[in-house]
């Protein structure tokens, strides 16, 4: 396996370039540069206050990442600032040499997702979105914004939707996965509603703090290993919780991108919630076909941290089950766990499957073209 | 499909207590007095990841229609003779008591229910049929009772595991819960971790759901979790000669579990070095998986793919998950099972798996009777 | 016929470090172990991450739980993406030595009086009659 298989023809060996879209960037604010978007009042608040969320550590996650703060070494720009900061770097590390045509920014960090002072939340997201598009997509248009939200705040959530959705440079709704509650119970409906009205799709990803539920259902892990493990395991009741409360039935356009939470769970979670569903149906009869279908009809994954199996062409089953037109390449791009859209497959994929999988998928679904 | 070999060993069935009355003799003066004059006993333990009347919990066939055990899953022992053991031509069948007395937190009061729930086990069931062997029912919240009861227990051979809920107050890989495993180790005895809750938490990192069909498929992903916490704490560096049985886990997630295990070690090996090796091979020696239920779609291209996947023929016993309802009429075996791992799912593996089994083998005619 | 690259004043590189050298359109990170130097391919066997940005470290072990040592300081190069460990002096992946390992190249010391005589390739420094350079012929 030390020779990559497949190279993505970024070298431009296998003739015509297949350009990519990226479904996972994070830029990050340099210090202070989210400043000029908050009132005085939010300014002084964040430096006297800082952010509250649900958890012991007030300035960094409670699981000590293993490398460089969970970041790749080499993206800590050295000029200063946090990786993912500098937009010359992205540019020169990523975009450039990788032929990303379209990279979809999931801003992270101070977008509010996951504070619990609401109406901080509610200016630190209203701050970041107009601050992504300030500094990132009116600088490079491969650049696409995610109006980040606050889902605990579904009021004015609604209202930053509403307000920015009109922009073309916003293509979806980022908010955390890792919701107080599963994010399909009833509250969170008019999130859902907005995205269907203005036919956005939602992308969860979680932002890494709890959401006030320790992160597996056991009880709270000792490990980041174990930690790093529960961004597959607590993504999956989100389906779950999407699918049993019957907001597809309700929401029939929704599309929802699973965004590093991994994939190959989909298929198994699929099979075991119809089989349950085939003896518990009558306790759910909203849910009105079985789970499977909805999972097939209304989620797209982003495929980091892409899995990679003992026999590497056993991931071909998991695409095969999660279907074709539904993985769609992300890097994740600054972090740690990296994948890298020359090397990240061991396996070979016919031409026409290969472009869905680094373009194709996510370009029809954000509309991208 | 069906079961032709006779001689399976069942390594997860259920029988249920009928009421706290029953377990009331098997109790020291003082719970009697309190379980009495509390009126603890004018009301069921029936446990919430197991709601009594629910579909899953028991199959229809397979609760008593009339009779002092109307309605309870699974029935007594002549209901469990009549629809298990005898009709399946069993060898030998593992009983596993979910009780809802595991989600006290009165660990004291817990503990006695353990107790009086073993010495029921042992007088109503082991007593009455040969076939029958047990995991023993501890009070997990406070391990040193815990380790007390199994030492109760263990000078009954027909002990074969330690039984305890999947979710309980913390992630059962931690260091707090290790008195059970050397216990557990130095008398050869498996631990079960069963499915189901004792809901300290939510059964998601997300929060509590809505609704029981979620509370159940939380519980595969949960069973992620567990492994990954016995592997990242090292219980199985610190005893090597323990087995985990996961219960009613379902299986079709092993795959993607060892990928995921095997990468995640890669890049963060040095936060738990005592991990010298592969994640997926510590599973494949240590971890065990009952066969139902069957969390794959009906169609034998799919089962046989995981099972390559899985590339190794230990890690699956042979369970009906009697009584809840896995699967109708005979059809005890998914379709597309090859005929080879059958008899290795069915004997080998769990004599494997639960050394105590292997001991009382070699002297059950049953069993040497079907070995050939 | 290999040519002999000189890719670094031996002295450029102390005890404990490294740095990257361009051999053609090659980048291979060349280290200083004790005293002894080492090249590997900078483009990580794994998903091509660049080794020498990485950390230059022991191998983390344990007797079990609780137990924790840090061996061999100083001798494998922990690669800045995913973190994967590799023995500086053989390109072995720690936890998979049989089927991942960085390309290894060699890197030998020459003195500047044998090799101003040449043939060399020397891209980036003055090779001078005093002095010891790194070669790596390729
Ligand atoms: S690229 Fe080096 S560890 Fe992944």
């Amino acid at each position: 396996m030390n020779a990559p298989t497949t190279t993505l023809s970024a070298d431009g060996k296998s003739g015509e370039k297949l350009m990519l879209a990226d479904c996972d960037i994070h830029p990050i604010q340099k210090p202070g540069e989210l400043n000029p978007y908050l009132s005085v009042r939010w300014r002084e608040h964040m430096a006297t206050f800082g952010p509250h969320v649900r958890q012991g550590l007030a300035e960094r996650i409670a699981w000590p990442r293993m490398m460089a703060s969970g970041q790749r070494v080499d993206c800590y720009p050295p000029e200063g600032g946090p990786p993912g900061s500098s937009y010359e770097m992205l540019r020169d590390q990523h975009l450039d040499p990788n032929g990303i045509e379209h990279g979809m920014l999931i801003a992270l960090s101070k977008g509010g997702m996951e504070e619990r002072n609401q109406d901080f939340a509610a200016a630190l997201m209203h701050a970041t979105n107009q601050w992504q598009k300030d500094h990132w997509c009116d600088r490079d248009p491969r650049l696409h914004a995610g109006i980040v939200v606050n889902s605990e705040d579904p009021v004015t959530a609604v209202k930053e939707i509403e307000l920015r959705a009109p922009d073309k440079a916003f293509k979806q709704i980022i908010t955390s996965a890792r919701t107080n509650e599963p994010l399909g119970r009833r509250r969170f409906w008019p999130v859902f509603a907005a995205a269907q009205e203005t036919g956005l799709p939602i992308g969860l990803h979680p932002q890494a703090h709890p959401g006030g539920a320790p992160s597996t259902g056991l009880g709270w892990p000792s490990y980041y290993m174990q930690e790093h493990f529960t961004f597959t395991t607590a993504s999956e009741p989100v389906a779950i919780s999407l699918v049993m409360e019957g907001v597809f039935e309700q929401f029939p356009n929704l599309k929802i991108a699973m965004i590093e939470a991994g994939f190959s769970w989909a298929p198994i979670l699929a099979w075991r919630m119809d089989r349950i569903w085939e003896r518990m149906r009558k306790e759910v009869p909203h849910v009105k076909r079985p789970p499977s279908e909805y999972l097939k009809e209304h989620f797209w994954f982003a495929t980091q941290p892409m899995e990679e199996p003992e026999n590497p062409q056993d991931l071909l089953d998991i695409f095969d089950w999660v279907g074709w037109d539904r993985l769609m390449y992300s890097s994740d791009y600054p972090h740690w766990d990296y994948d890298d859209p020359r090397f990240v497959l061991r396996v070979k994929l016919d031409d026409g499957k290969k472009r869905k999988l680094f373009r194709d998928n996510a370009v029809a679904l954000y509309g991208l073209e | 499909m069906k079961l032709t070999k006779t001689g399976a060993i069942d390594c997860d069935m259920h029988v249920n207590v009928p009421s706290v009355r029953t377990l009331m003799p098997y109790m020291s003066d003082y719970w009697q007095d309190q379980i009495a004059t509390r009126y603890i006993d004018r009301s069921s333990f029936a446990h919430m990841s197991y709601p009594a009347r629910s579909p899953l919990s028991g199959r229809k066939d397979w609760r008593p229609a009339d009779g002092p055990l109307k309605g309870i899953p699974g029935g007594g022992l002549a209901d469990v003779q009549a629809n298990l053991l005898d009709r399946f031509n069993l060898g030998m069948a593992v009983c596993n008591v979910i009780h809802g007395s595991n989600s006290l937190f009165n660990e004291d009061m817990g503990a006695e229910f353990c107790k009086a729930i073993n010495i029921w086990m042992a007088r109503a069931f082991l007593d009455k049929d040969p076939r029958l062997r047990a995991s023993i029912a501890v009070h997990a919240q406070n391990p040193q009772l815990a380790v007390e009861e199994i030492e109760r227990c263990a000078g009954d051979k027909r002990f074969v595991a330690v039984l305890l809920p999947l979710m309980g107050d913390s992630p059962l890989g931690r260091r707090i819960y290790w008195p059970i495993y050397e216990a557990a180790q130095r008398h050869g005895l498996a631990i079960a971790v069963h499915a189901g809750s004792t809901y300290r938490w939510p059964l998601s990192g997300v929060g509590f759901g809505s609704y029981q069909i979620e509370d159940y498929v939380h519980m595969g992903a949960q069973f992620e979790n567990l492994i990954v916490s016995f592997l990242a704490e090292g219980v199985f560096a610190k005893y090597p000669d323990l087995k985990l049985v996961c219960m009613e886990s379902g299986f079709t997630f092993i795959p993607t579990l060892m990928w995921r295990a095997n990468k995640t070690w890669r890049g963060v090996r040095a936060e738990v070095p005592w991990i010298d090796e592969p994640p997926a091979e510590i599973i494949r020696r240590h971890v065990r998986f009952t066969l139902q239920p069957v969390d794959a779609p009906r169609d034998e291209r799919i089962l046989k793919r995981i099972l390559e996947q899985i590339d190794c023929d230990d890690l699956l016993l042979f369970s009906s998950d009697y009584p809840h309802w896995q699967f109708d009429g005979d059809d005890i075996l998914p379709d597309g099972l090859p005929e080879h791992l059958i008899r290795q799912i069915a004997i080998e593996n769990p004599l494997a798996a639960f050394p105590r089994l292997a001991a009382a083998a070699t002297i059950s005619d049953a069993l040497a009777g079907s070995a050939t | 016929m290999p040519q002999k690259h000189v890719v670094a004043k031996a002295a450029d590189i102390t005890p404990g470090h490294k740095l990257v050298a361009k051999v053609g359109n090659r980048d291979i990170a060349v280290f200083n172990v004790d005293g002894e130097f080492y090249g590997l391919a900078n483009t990580c066997p794994h998903e091509g991450g660049p080794l020498c940005e990485g950390f230059i470290t022991g191998i983390a072990l344990s007797a079990g739980p609780n137990d924790y040592r840090i061996e061999r300081k100083g001798e494998f190069i922990r690669c800045p993406w995913h973190g994967w460990e590799f023995d500086i002096r053989t390109g072995q992946s720690w936890c998979d030595p049989k089927s991942v390992r960085a390309r290894q190249f060699n890197v030998r010391v020459a003195h500047g009086d044998e090799l101003v005589q040449g043939p060399y390739v020397a891209e980036t420094l003055k090779v001078e009659k005093d002095g010891d350079y790194l070669v790596i012929e390729l």
